[in-house]
């Protein structure tokens, strides 16, 4: 298990100072951490490639944003990240929760959870699978990513690894 | 009016103000009305712009912020008009070119010839909107609103009359966020 609060303050730690999002259950833990702090705060997103387009408004504007998403909301946002971010240029720290991996979860994840992988590396999308111990490595990855190749980057997330809140 | 004519009444009343353009024509023609850093023309991701340019206004609270959206694009992210009044920023105009038809692939129809979008962002919680459909009510409209709290609307209703023969934006995707982001922090 990895801690949400510990999370959230390595996200703010590595000066990432905005937040979006659709929930996920799996994600649950960490969107309440986002909203009990009175200094950052979480602006709920009404679909995911909305979220993707105010993550790159404010990136634009100067902020370092995170967008927080089930894997279904990769499907809805596909082309908000090949027509938007991945021609401009424009980053963001994704973190995606990876409903239907390993084919074990309700009827509708099963194939996202199947396909979520390939699509990532077939749109060209970078990723690592975030676990208890990885977590310090992947953001500097991400960090790499973002501020060097200015692409976003998505930090995949499994069921257990968060604390979950419902 | 046309849409051109309403460009070519807004573009003089622009001053710094970070503008972002929805996709087809609309970033088309006001490129070739005025080319401006402060423009971001979007030119894919339809239905993106209001999101984009909620984004800038939050990250920039004392910048003054546009979006030149079009009815195509608000029809196809009405849910973004909810996020705009909910995160209500002070600093943000949004402005529709509205001809009733998706222009930029045939002016097919969309459906704001029945729904007037003004009236939804009023009712999602925008301060103030206002509708207009001649070219000499632009400029009191759009200074009226500069001045009032936002996030205000201004819904400029036009005939489907754009030039298709006009050039696209020469810009690459790159060169238009680095002007962009250049006019704002930089
Ligand atoms: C997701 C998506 N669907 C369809 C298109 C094709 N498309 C490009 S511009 C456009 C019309 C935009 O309509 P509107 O916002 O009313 O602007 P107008 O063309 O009328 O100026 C469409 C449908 C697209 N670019 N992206
Ligand atoms: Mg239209």
């Amino acid at each position: 298990m990895l801690s949400s609060k510990i999370f959230v303050d390595k996200l703010r730690g590595n000066g990432f100072d905005f937040f979006t999002g659709v929930p996920c259950s799996l994600l649950s833990g960490l969107i309440a951490e986002l909203e009990a702090d009175q200094g950052i705060g979480y602006i709920p997103s009404v679909r995911e490639d909305a979220g993707v387009g105010l993550c790159a408004g404010a990136y634009m504007g100067g902020k370092q944003p995170v967008l927080l998403m089930q894997n279904s909301g990769f499907g809805y946002s596909l082309n908000a990240f090949t027509s938007l971010n991945l021609i401009y240029n424009i980053p963001v720290l994704v973190i995606m929760s990876w409903r239907g991996c390993g084919g074990n979860d309700a009827p509708e994840h099963i194939i996202m959870g199947d396909i979520n992988e390939p699509l990532l590396k077939t749109s060209g999308m970078e990723y690592s699978v975030l676990d208890e111990n990885n977590a310090d490595q992947v953001l500097t990855t991400a960090l790499k990513k973002i501020n060097d190749e200015k692409v976003p980057y998505t930090l995949l997330v499994k069921k257990g690894l968060f604390d979950e809140r419902h | 009016m046309k849409g051109i004519e309403a460009f070519e009444a807004l573009a003089p009343l622009l001053k710094n103000e970070p503008t972002v353009l929805a996709n087809g024509f609309i970033s088309r023609a006001f490129f070739n009305v005025t080319d401006r850093k402060e423009n971001f023309y979007m030119i894919g991701s339809m239905g993106l712009a209001s999101s984009i340019g909620l984004g800038v206004a939050l990250a920039q609270p004392e910048r003054k912020t546009l979006i030149l959206d079009g009815d195509g694009n608000v029809l196809m992210s009405m849910g973004t008009l909810a996020m705009i009044a909910t995160c209500a920023p002070k600093n943000l105009i949004h402005i529709v070119i509205d001809n009733e038809v998706y222009e930029s692939t045939g002016s097919q129809r969309t459906l704001s010839h029945e729904i007037k979008l003004e009236e939804v962002a009023k009712s999602s919680g925008y301060k103030q909107v206002m509708r207009v459909t001649r070219p000499e009510e632009i400029q009191p409209a759009y200074e009226k609103l500069y001045q009032a709290e936002g996030p205000v609307f201004l819904l400029i209703k036009v005939e489907p009359a754009f030039d298709a023969s006009q050039g696209r934006v020469t810009h690459t995707p790159e060169e238009i966020r680095d002007r962009f982001m250049e006019s704002i922090t930089g």
